[in-house]
């Protein structure tokens, strides 16, 4: 049963990934050069919907609290975010766009995704240095989320109804994505005009 | 020809823009609107039935499979579950090692699930352009014809983005769309230090659009 929802939710989540433009390394670097902020746009409205959805789903006693998975936080979340960065940027491509990319036949994701294997082995081979450094120490309580949410195993750095919270933050995720302009910079007469 | 103008295709349910790019190749986007419902109604539902959609680990789960055909002591079987020789893959109870000894658990076939729905995605748009798949656009608006320059660039760039997830413990998915999506802290800090990083990075390398 797990495999099949496995197979269910992935291959949606891929397939929506490659119709929001996600897979096209055009359509990263518009967002990433300010140029075109659609699929910010979509990832904002997907944030904030997939937010209200699942701490609504909570209150309404629909949602499994034990379902949620939060992360840790350490300096390392940080840096590691800027290692990530730079090189999206660069390459136009994420973990899971990559993947998708790769399947659609792009060339520089198939090598993207190989570069990614060696990146992950190398980290595997130096974590112990990162382990004795200090910087995956846990800060700020580590596996915490905003607001406490009810009945969830995780601490929080407010005291505030998580859920609720959770709901709030989503609205205003929504409000931002409508909010935002196509482009912020760039050529108004572009090739790749705004819709 | 299309010219620069976009041609807007309304369905019943799917408003899609079709757009000519630089090289003439049309694309379907969906409208943020609709992708963005969809995209949240996903990671949704994927919190909803199993747990917060993750693609990183993935990586590493892969090459500790083919490590481990390489120099099978690189994982072995222990009283009660799964080691390695590598801390990492050690880590958390041995949790890494036994997904790689079972690669057919949730978070590796959804990876792969993922792939086929891209890939069948493309399929039903009619494919990419051979132009496109060999480079991207706003490489050649940029670089020129410089495939290998691109290729070199997409591997380091693979190389940096994969070593940086996992010293984050997550990627964009993982950290930036599950993440902020529960309100967890981790998922900010990630956030931030990524747009950081990549909006200069894209301006200074991709001047041209």
């Amino acid at each position: 049963m797990t495999l099949v929802l496995a197979f269910a939710i992935g291959a949606a989540f891929g397939f929506v990934l490659d119709r929001i433009g996600a897979t096209n390394p055009n359509v990263i670097i518009g967002m990433l050069t300010l140029r075109r902020l659609n699929l910010m746009k979509t990832i904002l409205l997907a944030i904030g919907t997939g937010s209200i959805l699942m701490f609504g789903g909570q209150m309404l006693g629909l949602v499994d609290v034990g379902h949620m998975s939060v992360k840790a936080a350490y300096a390392g979340v940080f840096i590691g975010g800027l290692l990530l960065g730079v090189g999206w940027a660069a390459a136009g491509y994420c973990p899971g766009t990559a993947i998708g990319a790769a399947a659609a036949g792009r060339r520089g994701a198939l090598i993207f995704v190989v570069g990614g294997l060696f990146g992950a082995a190398a980290y595997m081979a130096t974590y112990p240095m990162w382990k004795a450094s200090g910087l995956l120490d846990d800060i700020a309580g580590g596996k915490v989320t905003l607001g406490s949410v009810p009945g969830s195993a995780y601490e929080s750095i407010w005291t505030v109804q998580g859920d609720l919270l959770g709901i709030a933050l989503g609205a205003v995720f929504v409000a931002v994505a409508f909010a935002l302009p196509q482009r912020l910079t760039g050529d108004a007469t572009g090739k790749l005009p705004a819709e | 020809m299309l010219g620069n103008r976009e041609l807007p295709v309304k369905g019943e349910m799917f408003r899609m823009v079709c757009r000519p790019d630089t090289k003439g190749d049309v694309e379907m986007t969906w409208d943020w609107r609709l992708g963005g419902v969809l995209l949240g109604a996903v990671f949704f539902a994927a919190v909803l039935l199993v747990k917060p959609i993750g693609v990183s680990t993935q990586f590493v789960i892969l090459d500790a499979i083919v490590t481990d055909v390489v120099t099978p002591d690189f994982i072995t079987k222990t009283a009660d579950g799964y080691t390695s020789t590598n801390a990492y893959m050690a880590k958390s109870n041995g949790k890494y090692a036994g997904n790689a000894a079972n690669p057919l658990n949730y978070s590796f076939v959804f990876v792969l699930a993922m792939a086929a729905g891209a890939f069948v995605s493309t399929l039903l748009k009619g494919g990419i352009g051979q132009q496109e798949r060999r480079l991207p656009a706003v490489w050649r608006a940029n670089f020129g014809e410089t495939p290998w320059k691109h290729y070199a660039v997409a591997f380091a760039g693979g190389f940096v983005v994969l070593y940086g997830a996992r010293l984050a413990g997550g990627c964009t998915s993982g950290h930036m769309m599950s993440g902020m999506m529960q309100t967890s802290l981790s998922g900010y800090i990630f956030a931030l230090g990524a747009f950081l990083a990549a909006v200069p990075t894209a301006l200074f390398m991709y001047r041209e659009d």
